[in-house]
């Protein structure tokens, strides 16, 4: 089948079937191998992009459910005031380790402080929960999203 | 002495070449002779460091990034003795496999810091020295007037100054110097190692940047799943393949025969597609018959039952033994004894494995995460026949190691699917199932511990019988222990005795292999024997570290410094001690703090962990953490982060009940749901100090895992007054 989708702000047509998740739409099809596959059940958060403004998972959204929405992924993510101040701080703090599952953090948290612009540290823990790292950088995580919220971004320790 | 670690034949050895369009590329042979490494000739890729003419640095990373640093360490250790600015280093590059210039190029067991940190700074410093003679020879003075900082040459005398750029080519023309006497800076002169330094893929990884295995895409290029037996060495029976064949976007379905062993090339069915996930959804067509007698009662429960016949027989083989445990067991004021369980566990990386390859005209290119790229290289060749020299291996950036990419079994079957369709680009790519199931796991084991305790509270046997994997009593590589382990040197009335079940399941290194069980066992039933001797972990340890004494082949002077070290050990202990005012009372109903050492992978650490039980839920709430790891952090802000994730990555292992179990060799685990990793809801305060001694820099990607294990079980003891004997914690148990 035939889907236009809006992918970072350019208007793309791909052929698939209706159930194949966006997360392969996104790399395999579009060639957008930023966002990340993990697991592909929706318990690991790497494959999080923003539709229509909100955080999925990419690889549980199958293509013909995308509709009109905007796509935003990682790759797009830092033409937001949010998405840059929040790819500032990750840099400032050097979250990454591997880095394997930051793209997916990034658009969990870019979409949180989008709707949020100061959320307290019990509603960033709930919003990132989803997004397993492998590598434990979650107090810089933590840190990274406050230094960009402006809310703190002191170490636990 | 200090520099001892760095054998003779580890000696470097340098070449230079002019940069195209200008500009110095300095060479650097790890292991080889002149003659070996001539052949190899220069490129600016092929090059340790290189210098353009406008003084932009470029600096190759030999091994691979697997999140613990090291190519942003190895940069800097180049950069400090180049004597240029960080931010003149523009770019770090990742080498390919290519021993002949890089030398031992394999990311594992800590060591790329110990082994590199000599060599590396060798190589920054004779680039350095060459820019100077060419500064000199300008000037027409003498090159020990020349100075250097921040990338710049000075002649004070003069008031002169160029910037290294500029007399880049006229270096590229000079003989390297020496690399055995070319001069190091004093630590007191360092710039660069030792500042907390950001990692060099940072920006590219948060902007989403393709630069790792499961990334790479080539122009025409197939996505593969490969079908493997259920259970680890079935044989394929029958194939019928039609229906994956008529499968959508299905280009080609190919049967491949297995070769060596089972980190080569397995039976299976691999399915190439237009996209991954059509590939993927096409393996439910495939109709296969599987031979798994093999593995007929490789099974946990059995095992379990085994290992507890095995416990209470006689002994297979004795490992360590000295003096009369058994007469000092006899005698003994107080006795005490409890068996411990360790399970098996998956490496889980968050990347899947994954590699891509490229067949075409008898050359094979491959682009892989892989931690042991010659390895792969090697294993290639061997079992699918390709001379070496036909096969470029490309290293990627990896999404996490852990030990998993120590074997190239993913990587051997890439090649081996790009074999059988020529000139077509494939990228193999593993389902987080295939990745929990085709593991080398961490092997499961179990102790039998016995102590003794005199009437003065001291601690005068010690009888471990291990049973683990392997045998006639010799066990597998990674279900092993040291012949130096503990007690051995260390206690004179003890011993180590050893029995062994038959592995089905494939084993390997995970994280601080070995130690990462053995740690937990140990410091968990010295926890036991310290409390019935009326004292505490750290006391009754400092007690029995009380002499100084060197353990692990301490005559050989290369080895001395990366041996077991009484005397560090009770630094360390004192230190988490000191740091975390520890007790071993509750300091509140249901709170209190546990305590572990361990030395491993060169480092010693002890930990202290405060955690609170409470229906049945755990809650860590600091972590404190003393580690020596020689005389100098490299980066002290990776090493901050190397220490976290090795104190989360621990606590996950036995808060998350991570297990592999396995019914005839299947393995019952599949995805994130059943073998869960933890998430940012445990995030404790960790406190980390670094006690610094007069060794060489050690690595940092293991040592701190092992110890928290048992400090958090002894809280839980501590708290509750339940003991942990097993592996994971039994949440269930504790409400």
């Amino acid at each position: 089948m035939k889907f236009d989708l809006t992918v970072n702000g350019r208007k793309r047509t791909v052929e698939a079937p209706a159930e194949m998740p966006l997360l392969w739409v996104l790399r395999d099809e579009l060639g957008l191998v930023g966002t990340k596959f993990g697991c592909g059940i929706g318990m690991c958060g790497a494959c999080t992009v923003h539709l229509g403004g909100k955080a999925v998972r990419s690889c549980q959204t199958p293509v013909s459910e995308v509709g009109k929405g905007a796509v935003v992924t990682i790759e797009q993510v830092g033409a937001s005031a949010v998405g840059a101040k929040l790819q500032k701080a990750w840099t400032e703090l050097d979250v990454p380790q591997c880095g394997y599952c930051q793209a997916g953090q990034l658009m969990s948290a870019s979409a949180l402080l989008a709707q949020k612009p100061k959320p307290a540290r019990e509603e960033i823990a709930e919003a990132m929960n989803g997004n397993i790292c492998r590598c434990g950088t979650y107090d810089r995580i933590f840190r990274a999203i406050e230094l960009a919220a402006g809310t703190g971004g002191k170490a636990n320790g | 002495m200090a520099d001892a670690i760095l054998a003779p034949s580890r000696r470097g050895f340098l070449t230079a070449a002019l940069l195209a369009g200008g500009g110095l590329a300095v060479e650097f042979s790890l292991p080889l002779g002149r003659a070996q490494a001539a052949t190899v000739g220069t490129s600016a890729v092929g090059a340790f460091v290189s210098i353009a003419p406008n003084g932009a640095v470029t600096i190759v990373n030999k091994n691979p990034e697997i999140g613990q640093g090291i190519k942003t360490a190895f940069a800097m250790m180049i950069a400090e003795e180049l004597d240029c600015d960080w931010a003149q280093v523009t770019a770090v590059q990742q080498a390919d496999a290519n021993p002949a210039i890089y030398g031992p190029q394999g990311t594992g067991a800590s060591q790329s810091t110990p082994n590199n940190w000599l060599p590396l700074r060798r190589a920054g410093a004779a680039a350095r020295d060459m820019l100077v003679r060419a500064a000199a020879a300008r000037w027409g003075v003498d090159p020990s007037s020349v100075t250097t900082a921040k990338g710049r040459l000075s002649h004070a005398a003069s008031g002169r100054s160029l910037g290294y750029g500029e007399v880049a080519s006229a270096a590229a023309a000079l003989t390297p110097p020496d690399l055995k006497t070319v001069k190091l800076k004093t630590p007191a002169q360092f710039s660069i190692i030792g500042k907390p330094t950001k990692g060099v893929d940072t920006p590219r990884v948060v902007k989403g940047e393709p630069m790792y295995g499961i990334d790479t895409r080539l122009p025409g290029m197939l996505y593969a799943v490969y079908e493997v037996a259920p259970a680890n060495g079935g044989k394929l029976v029958s194939a019928d393949l039609a229906d994956a064949k008529a499968a959508p976007g299905v280009k080609h379905v190919v049967q491949l025969k297995g070769v060596g062993p089972i980190d080569a090339l397995v039976d299976g069915v691999a399915i190439l597609a237009t996209n991954w996930w059509l590939a993927n959804q096409a393996r439910s067509k495939l109709k296969l018959e599987w031979d798994l007698s093999a593995q007929k009662g490789h099974s946990w429960d059995a095992y379990v039952a085994k290992a507890k016949t095995l416990l209470a027989e006689k002994p297979q083989l004795d490992l360590i033994r000295s003096g009369d445990v058994e007469g000092k067991l006899a005698s003994a004021a107080k006795r005490v004894a409890a068996v411990y369980e360790i399970p098996f566990l998956a490496h889980a990386t968050l990347e899947p494995q994954n590699c891509t390859a490229l067949y075409k005209d008898g050359a094979l290119e491959v682009w892989a995460p892989s931690q042991i790229p010659a390895g792969g290289k090697a294993q290639i060749s061997k079992f699918l026949e390709i001379p070496e020299d036909k096969i470029t291996f490309h290293v990627t950036k990896i999404g996490g190691g852990f030990g998993r990419r120590l074997r190239n079994d993913y990587t051997v079957q890439a090649a081996a699917i790009a074999k059988a369709v020529p000139g077509v680009p494939v990228k193999l790519l593993w389902s987080r199932e295939d990745d929990i199931r085709r593991d080398f796991y961490r092997p499961s084991g179990w102790h039998g511990f016995e102590a003794g305790i005199d009437a003065n509270g001291k601690m005068i046997a010690f009888k471990d019988h291990f049973v683990t994997f392997g045998k006639d009593g010799k066990s597998a590589m990674f279900a092993n222990m040291h012949a130096d382990h503990f007690p051995y040197g260390i206690m004179p009335d003890a011993a180590v005795v050893q029995s062994t079940l038959e592995i089905g399941v494939p084993i390997g290194a995970l994280r601080a292999p070995v130690s990462n069980g053995l740690c937990y066992a140990f410091q968990g039933f010295l926890d036991e024997v310290a409390i019935a001797a009326g004292t505490d972990l750290p006391r009754l340890l400092l007690d029995v570290f009380a002499e100084d004494k060197l353990v692990g082949e301490p005559d050989q002077p290369e080895k001395a410094q990366t041996a077991f070290s009484t005397k560090r050990a009770r630094a360390v202990i004192a230190k988490a001690a000191a740091m975390s005012n520890f007790t071993s009372k509750p300091i509140a109903p249901g709170r209190a703090m546990g305590f572990g050492f361990y030395f491993c992978h060169n480092g010693h650490f002890a930990e202290v962990v405060d955690a609170s039980v409470k229906d049945g839920q755990v809650s860590v709430h600091k972590v404190w953490v003393a580690g020596d790891v020689g005389r100098q952090i490299v980066n002290p802000m990776g090493a901050e982060a190397q220490v976290r994730g090795s104190v989360l990555d621990g606590l996950s292992q036995a808060l998350e009940g991570q297990k592999i179990t396995f019914v005839d060799g299947q393995i019952e685990q599949s995805n994130f749901h059943d073998f869960r990793l933890g998430r940012n809801d445990r995030n404790p305060a960790v406190e980390v100090a670094f006690v610094a001694s007069d060794s060489h820099p050690t690595g940092l990607g293991e040592p701190a895992l092992p110890p928290v294990i048992p400090a958090l079980a002894n809280a839980i003891a501590a708290a509750t007054g339940k003991r942990v004997r097993t592996m994971p914690i039994d949440l269930s148990a504790l409400a």
